[in-house]
């Protein structure tokens, strides 16, 4: 029997950001592509991203904002997985962003930004390609 | 550090990526776990089962918060379904105890049933001995709400708790009788609804007679009604589990060694189960022999399934 392997994606809106239609569809869409996406909702500060995200062992962290605050919170979490010693956790976001906003993101360790429009499909696309489930711990 | 030491000292992400491995049933597993195994039988299991929405995730929530103003740790295990279709799954559980994200001393997991039928994963007992190795006080297991839940939960937890919330009074005469002799404590939540008393009233006409069938074993199964969104009727709840954790471990009528048996036995029965299937599967193979020519047979009526499995046993098992 193989062993049955599945990517964990952990979805959350950091923030006061309330509007969390964007980030339900995109957990759906996950879901349908069969990831098992781990919905912590709105209101989430960093730190309990992280906690959560270490907690479940993600692959994937999939952090949506619309309220600007972007700056502060991409960056806070790339710095509390490095503290934590897992930098490999993948980091993308989802929302609105000012494009000159976008590069100083992806240096920071985001590795991937999309913005409104993008297609859904894209997206799984994109999760397909560049993230793989965790190797088993050696013994 | 080793991950077997990581663990006891109740390291978050040696658990984690064990919980982990353990899920994708990485054969690496094993040989942690036997080392963990001695570590293990410390903390209290308590399980919770009940439909889809009755609210149990929002009374783990609630619990968790009891426990913790005790000073005892809880780890806890939340089962959401695999879709059949598409292979994945939303894990939603975790929304309702975000309270407790930054507590070190709550660790909670979202697991995904992966096609296992009933309210369990596969290796949901695994796990269950993993956060108690790792230190947990309590662990809570909150299981799908579907099927044959009942029936897992309660060969792998200690004390079990049924939740329902009124108006599912005809549900609940059409379940099968046998779920009431299970519980330990039974819950009515959302209690404000309409119908409170009433469900509350059927639980109790169902569980006396599954009592009566059972004969008196000297833990009376209680019934409760809360509105846990609101925190009410929780710590009644919280002590009724406390309570019953106090009745198992006087053991005076042997209650203890029979829940300890129970699991043991739900284990090693599941463990064996597993190996064997996955034993024989592998011998098949390394012999060049094929499962799918043995289902196309099945399906042209060429052989039988009972055919082929004596075939294939009386091979395997000289």
């Amino acid at each position: 029997m193989s062993e049955e392997k599945k990517v964990r994606i952990l979805i959350a809106k950091p923030g006061l950001d309330g509007h969390d239609r964007g980030a339900r569809i995109i957990a759906r869409v996950l879901r349908d592509a069969g990831f098992e996406v781990i919905y912590t909702g709105c209101h989430q500060t960093p730190e309990q991203i992280v906690s959560a995200a270490l907690q479940e062992d993600v692959d994937l962290i999939g952090l949506s904002i619309l309220s600007g605050a972007h700056m502060y919170s991409f960056p806070r979490v790339m710095e509390l997985l490095k503290e934590r010693n897992a930098e490999d956790i993948a980091v993308i976001g989802g929302g609105i962003f000012p494009l000159d906003d976008i590069p100083k993101l992806k240096e920071a360790g985001i590795k991937e930004i999309f913005e409104p429009g993008a297609k859904l499909d894209d997206i799984v696309q994109w999760v397909s390609r560049n993230v793989v489930p965790r190797e088993a711990m050696a013994v | 550090m080793s991950i077997v030491d990581q663990i006891l000292s109740g390291d978050t992400r040696a658990t984690a990526r064990l919980l982990r491995d353990i899920d994708d049933q990485a054969p690496s597993a094993h040989a942690i776990l036997k080392e963990l195994y001695p570590h293990t039988g410390k903390a209290h299991v308590v399980g919770f089962t009940g439909s889809p929405g009755v609210g149990k995730s929002t009374i783990v929530d609630q619990l968790t918060q009891l426990y913790r103003s005790d000073g005892l740790s809880v780890g806890i295990l939340a089962v959401d379904p695999t879709s059949p279709f598409t292979g994945g799954a939303i894990l939603g559980d975790r929304i309702r105890m975000q309270r407790h994200f930054l507590d070190e001393g709550v660790f909670i997991r979202s697991l995904a049933t992966r096609g296992h039928f009933g309210g369990l994963t596969k290796s949901t007992n695994d796990m269950i001995n993993v956060l108690d190795a790792m230190g947990k006080d309590v662990v809570l297991v909150e299981t799908v709400g579907v099927g044959q839940d009942e029936i897992e939960i309660a060969n792998s937890a200690h004390t079990t708790v049924l939740v329902t919330i009124p108006g599912m009074g005809d549900e609940i005469q059409a379940i099968k009788a046998g779920i009431m002799e299970i519980g330990n404590v039974f819950v009515v939540n959302k209690c404000d609804r309409e119908g409170a008393r009433k469900t509350a009233r059927e639980l109790r006409n169902l569980i006396e007679l599954g009592v009566r069938r059972r004969g008196d074993n000297g833990w009376e199964p209680v019934i409760l009604e809360t509105e846990a969104a609101k925190n009410k009727g929780i710590q009644e709840l919280y002590e009724s589990i406390r309570k019953h954790r106090k009745y198992l471990a006087a053991n005076d009528q042997g209650q203890l060694d029979e829940a300890l048996q129970k699991r043991a036995r739900t284990q090693l029965l599941e463990a064996l189960r597993d190996e064997a299937l996955k034993t024989l599967l592998a011998r098949l193979e390394s012999r060049g022999a094929s499962l799918d020519a043995m289902v196309r047979q099945v399906v042209s009526r060429e052989s039988d399934p009972y055919s082929l499995v004596q075939q294939v046993l009386s091979r395997e098992l000289k």
